[in-house]
């Protein structure tokens, strides 16, 4: 898994990357009361916002943490924003992206550097 | 509302808040618990269900005395404060030349003087207000520094409190006493901000961690923060000042006039009298441009303070603006409150609000979102 500094996480899965948000990230928001995910085949480019949280406290966005094309969301979240709180690495995915270049996230963070970056 | 967090005081219950797991914030100058473990919704939650402790000790606890104190105070609220009878209490708000709010307060005849709680935002104000207007009749402003105020709400409130004191079982809503609660003189309001039955209890700072520690001991109760308190006060339709009341805001475009007594009213004994008495007589006998009302968006995105709201979809025209606005946890959905011009004011009316530069739908609703659980 790697983690960028928006506190978000992505996971290699075949030739797609999927994205969510850490533990630290849901704990820091609050309960999640709203998500509005992109629409499938939506093409993005790094740092375009592509999903809008809301926790009982403020609005956040997600920004997209690579180019790429959106290929799948998770419409459950949508329905049950709670699940980002109860399981955001897991469960709780938020899309998934197909990258041109998956050497980009090698730049990103591996888990002990996000830790680090957190602490 | 929030401060940046720079030379903020603290209550008596600071360190019970950090012992508790609080998530502390700056609110009004005071750093002050915004949520503990459970989180916002579950506290909120707990509240409506059980029972919800709250820290308020950072409101304003006022003592006004001397001779004819509450006629005295009329000169500054439209409210019946001299028909106010004893070990009774009842909301009112000073009002501007203007006509508009600069503050909301309860006010309590405790017999041989008047307790006011004012908001911490504002107390320094209210005392000067009230020293400029009282002393030269001889009456005495007293801020409390030395009493903590803690809020007991819920509907086993009643149950919770009355194992430390059984007399609160025999209070109504708004009736208020002097009562001994875990071996401290407390004054006791049966009254709240949350839409629930319970409980104000002001108490000696010396006395009031053995309080808290006690109440929280049950495991009825858990303590709530400031975060569950907003929510529990929107859906219960009520005004937080600073956001749903302001210096412009009249208390007929805030829908309070059922706060306005009618012995204070045009025609009444002692009507008028207050500040911007004409701007609120004018306003009652014609009505006000704008109206505060209800508001619930469709689908389930908040609608925060600051959402602007159309009367159309596309084009159309401004009517108004979200003053209070998010997630209601018991009406499981997003609840909101806000000012539209009067054409726009009726329940129902379909509205829009501007949400990340796209209408979403929202309609004109009734308050409170969750019925009063208060014992009449």
């Amino acid at each position: 898994m790697k983690f960028t500094e928006e506190h978000e996480w992505l996971l290699v899965e075949g030739d797609l990357v999927v994205v969510g948000i850490t533990n630290h990230a849901a704990e820091q928001l609050g309960d999640i009361v709203f998500v509005e995910l992109p629409e499938e085949g939506r093409e993005v480019t790094k740092d375009e916002e592509v999903v809008v949280i809301e926790s009982v406290k403020a609005a956040s966005d997600i920004l997209a943490p690579l180019d790429g094309e959106i290929v799948e969301v998770n419409e459950p979240i949508v329905e049950e924003p709670g699940k980002i709180n109860e399981d955001p690495e897991g469960e709780a995915w938020f899309f998934k992206m197909k990258v041109e270049d998956l050497s980009a996230l090698d730049d990103l963070m591996d888990e002990k550097a996000y830790k680090d970056f957190i602490s | 509302m929030t401060d940046e967090p720079t030379e903020l005081k603290t209550t008596v219950l600071n360190e019970l808040h950090h012992a508790r797991g609080a998530k502390m914030v700056g609110f009004a100058g005071y750093e002050m618990p915004v949520q503990y473990k459970l989180g916002v919704l579950k506290e909120h939650l707990h509240t409506r269900g059980r029972a919800g402790l709250f820290d308020v000790s950072h409101m304003g606890q006022v003592i006004l005395r001397g001779p004819k104190v509450a006629e005295a105070l009329e000169r500054l609220v439209p409210v019946d404060v001299a028909g106010l009878a004893e070990g009774r209490q009842r909301y009112g708000f000073f009002t501007n030349d203007a006509g508009g709010i600069e503050d909301d307060l309860m006010i309590a005849n405790r017999g041989d003087h008047l307790f006011v709680v004012v908001n911490a935002a504002c107390k320094e104000a209210d005392v000067a207000r009230m020293r400029a207007a009282l002393e030269p009749d001889g009456i005495t402003v007293k801020l409390l520094e030395n009493r903590a105020l803690v809020a007991l709400q819920g509907p086993e409130a009643e149950d919770v409190l009355a194992e430390h004191c059984p007399a609160v079982r025999d209070m109504r809503f708004m009736d208020v006493e002097t009562l001994p609660i875990a071996g401290a003189e407390c004054w006791v309001s049966r009254s709240g901000y949350t839409g629930e039955d319970g409980f104000e209890i002001s108490v000696p700072n010396v006395a009031a961690v053995d309080l808290v520690k006690s109440l929280l001991a049950d495991a009825r109760v858990e303590p709530i923060g400031l975060g569950a308190r907003d929510s529990l006060r929107l859906e219960a339709g009520l005004c937080l000042y600073g956001q749903d009341l302001d210096p412009e805001t009249s208390p007929v475009e805030a829908g309070l006039t059922w706060a306005i007594q009618k012995v204070r009213r045009a025609g009444g004994a002692r009507a008028g009298g207050y500040p911007g008495a004409e701007r609120v007589q004018r306003e009652m006998a014609e009505g006000a441009a704008r109206k505060r009302v209800g508001l619930r968006p469709e689908g389930r995105a908040p609608m925060r303070a600051g959402v602007v709201l159309y009367d159309a979809e596309e084009g159309g025209a401004e009517v108004g603006a979200v003053t209070s606005g998010g997630f209601g946890p018991s009406v499981e959905g997003p609840v909101a409150m806000g000012y539209v011009s009067a054409a726009s004011a009726s329940e129902g009316t379909p509205l829009w609000g501007e949400l990340r530069g796209k209408r979403v739908p929202v309609r004109v609703a009734a308050l409170p979102f969750v019925p009063a659980g208060f014992k009449r």
